[in-house]
């Protein structure tokens, strides 16, 4: 068994296999009806929508070791931003939504470059404050603006999040992520996390690093927006409070650090464990944070730490192994 | 109009020395271990609720001194019993674990009140306020009790500073850590006293907070200890007397936001704030930027 999944490992066409093979089952379970149930869709979805979530906040707090707490400010911006263009501007078709998620991914991505603007001046710690302050300025702009609910939010959102939709995106989101990471950007973050100074020092530039980063990172953290909006047909300034920074967070360092693999994984175990700990009420936001701290002072790095998937890994990084 | 600024100063004077109080705590752990301790805004939180369970159970009422007191030794020691297990095995980990520790430690904290207070509480009347009139401004023996205790304590918590042992032990960390061990010091009974000291006063403000606004909810560790965190901030963080001053201006800034605009604006202009001087003096009024060795 390990040998053949060794053998496996190896080999490149199980990632395209499994890519075509998962698409044909979202399509069979979107157009077929009866083939998995209302509430196994649901869940299904909500584990993609963390995947993009996961992994495009590991771009800036694991390949780049920084520590944003911001994300659900990103995924707010990406869900306002969408939800107003299918409600309000234009008719909520298919193919509407794709334009309606880009713009949500868009808005997220350039308020990602101011904060990155700010980046520039501070690390550790005090980004950490910046990215905080963030997410409470956008929370606390929505429920300011009446044009879009206040703090009542959007109400009545089509459904338009269907499962190929996700799986798409969880796709493009992956394979972007994967091609950066493994480009000369890649290496560039990578240098910063070890140490931003001798970075600079050897010619990376770093402030196009960081700003190429946490544009990406925010843009998907858009996109992730986009689908949820669609998917719960109603979100309000609450849903994208502190709380949620800190299920994404769990799950980025859960997963692993700088892994796309594990960001898949940490995505997974952290929406089935989350279902499964719903009856548990007020309890599951105890557990949950509990978790973070444990995992902090026994496996710091995550299941898949700074390791890879050999699917996702360039084939020459594989020939050093 | 003179008269209407002159008495939101008194409530923001109020309002400023509980922040005052509360950014104390923030300023003092970063002081020691350049770490922010993202949990002491629930602990502060949890001062509050102490301070309501205290009053709710004892059959006899006790003085508010005893009550304020006992408050403090309890939330100063759980602050230490933090920082022994979750903060000092990480000390020599990657900053960042450190960081997201002790956000996780917040929440935890402020979930597990959340699951025993699901609504918020009313807080029992400890005190009989009378109010007195002079110059044409009203203000109440409340108000005279909070800002006097807080400036006793901010009092009592400079003295410790400067007169005493342990007040020299603590800047001799914060100035160079590793020589300190080497003088005979143990860091980690001074870094103990810091997170006893500085729980305590969060948690004393945390009395005094449910005195003033007298409903509390679990959700007020964020609300209202971050907001004190962004007067650590402005003050400059590390710097006793700075985390003073931060608390007094975000205490005027805010009380005077509420008293000219919609009070929702209140958030949205004291992290807008915090954004600022972030970015135009990140190490904030009194603070000195760390010597950064390559």
């Amino acid at each position: 068994m390990s040998a053949l999944l060794a053998t496996l490992a190896r080999q490149r066409w199980p990632l395209p296999a499994l890519v075509a093979a998962g698409f044909a089952f979202c399509l069979a379970a979107q157009f077929v009806p009866g083939l998995i149930n209302g509430y196994t869709q649901f869940v299904l979805i909500t584990v993609g929508i963390n995947i993009i979530l996961c992994a495009s906040l590991n771009l800036v707090n694991g390949y780049m070791g920084e520590f944003s707490v911001g994300h659900a400010g990103f995924m707010s911006l990406g869900a306002y931003a969408a939800a107003i263009c299918t409600t309000k501007w234009l008719p909520a078709t298919p193919a509407t939504f794709f334009l309606a998620v880009l713009f949500g991914g868009a808005i997220a991505a350039a308020i990602g470059f101011l904060l990155a603007l700010l980046s520039f001046k501070t690390r550790g710690d005090y980004l950490a404050i910046i990215t905080l302050a963030f997410l409470m300025i956008v929370k606390s702009a929505w429920e300011n603006i009446p044009y879009v609910g206040g703090p009542r939010g959007v109400l009545g959102i089509d459904p338009l999040t269907t499962l190929p939709w996700t799986f798409f995106w969880v796709v493009v989101t992956i394979w972007v992520l994967r091609n950066l990471v493994y480009s000369k950007f890649g290496r560039a973050i990578f240098a910063i996390r070890e140490d931003e100074i001798a970075a600079h020092a050897m010619g990376v530039r770093v402030r196009e690093a960081k700003i190429l980063a946490f544009v990406v990172s925010s843009f998907f953290g858009g996109v992730a927006g986009a689908l949820f909006a669609h998917q719960l047909q109603f979100i309000n300034p609450a849903s994208f409070d502190i709380v949620k920074s800190t299920e994404i967070l769990v799950m980025v360092y859960l997963g692993g650090i700088a892994s796309l693999g594990g960001s898949i994984l940490g995505a997974v175990i952290f929406t089935l464990l989350s279902q499964a700990l719903q009856p548990l009420g007020t309890w599951r936001m105890v557990i949950l944070p509990l978790i973070l701290v444990l995992l902090m002072l026994f496996r710091p790095r995550g299941i898949m730490g700074l390791r890879e998937l050999p699917w996702f890994l360039p084939r020459r990084e594989l020939k050093k192994k | 109009m003179l008269e209407y600024l002159a008495q939101q100063s008194i409530n923001a004077l109020q309002l400023g020395s509980i922040y005052a109080l509360i950014a104390l705590g923030y300023s003092m752990v970063y002081g020691v271990l350049t770490m922010i301790n993202f949990a002491h805004g629930d602990l502060f939180m949890l001062g509050a609720f102490a301070c309501m369970v205290l009053a709710l159970l004892l059959p006899v009422p006790l003085p508010f001194v005893v009550v304020l007191l006992l408050v403090m030794a309890l939330i100063g020691l759980l602050g230490a019993l933090i920082e022994r297990l979750a903060y000092r095995p990480l000390r020599h980990a990657p900053r960042v674990s450190a960081i997201i520790t002790a956000l996780g430690c917040g929440l935890v904290i402020s979930n597990l009140t959340l699951v025993q207070f699901p609504y918020a509480q009313r807080m029992p009347t400890l005190f009989t306020s009378t109010t007195y009139e002079f110059l044409g401004l009203t203000i109440s023996s409340l108000q005279l009790l909070i800002i006097g205790v807080s400036i006793a304590l901010m009092l009592g918590l400079d003295f410790l500073i400067r007169r005493t042992r342990y007040g020299i032990a603590m800047r001799a960390i914060s100035f160079d850590s590793r020589t300190v061990p080497l003088m005979g010091i143990s860091p980690d009974l001074v870094i103990s006293l810091t997170f006893l000291v500085g729980a305590g006063l969060g948690g004393a403000a945390g009395v005094l907070y449910g005195l003033a606004y007298p409903v509390i909810a679990p959700s007020m560790g964020v609300l209202v200890g971050w907001k004190a965190f962004i007067a650590a901030v402005i003050g400059g963080i590390g710097s006793v007397r700075g985390a003073v001053l931060g608390g007094f201006i975000l205490g005027t800034v805010e009380v005077m936001t509420v008293a000219f605009l919609p009070s929702t604006f209140r958030d949205l202009i004291s992290y807008s704030l915090l954004l600022v001087i972030l970015i135009f003096k990140p190490y904030g009024l009194l603070g000195r930027a760390p010597n950064q060795k390559v």
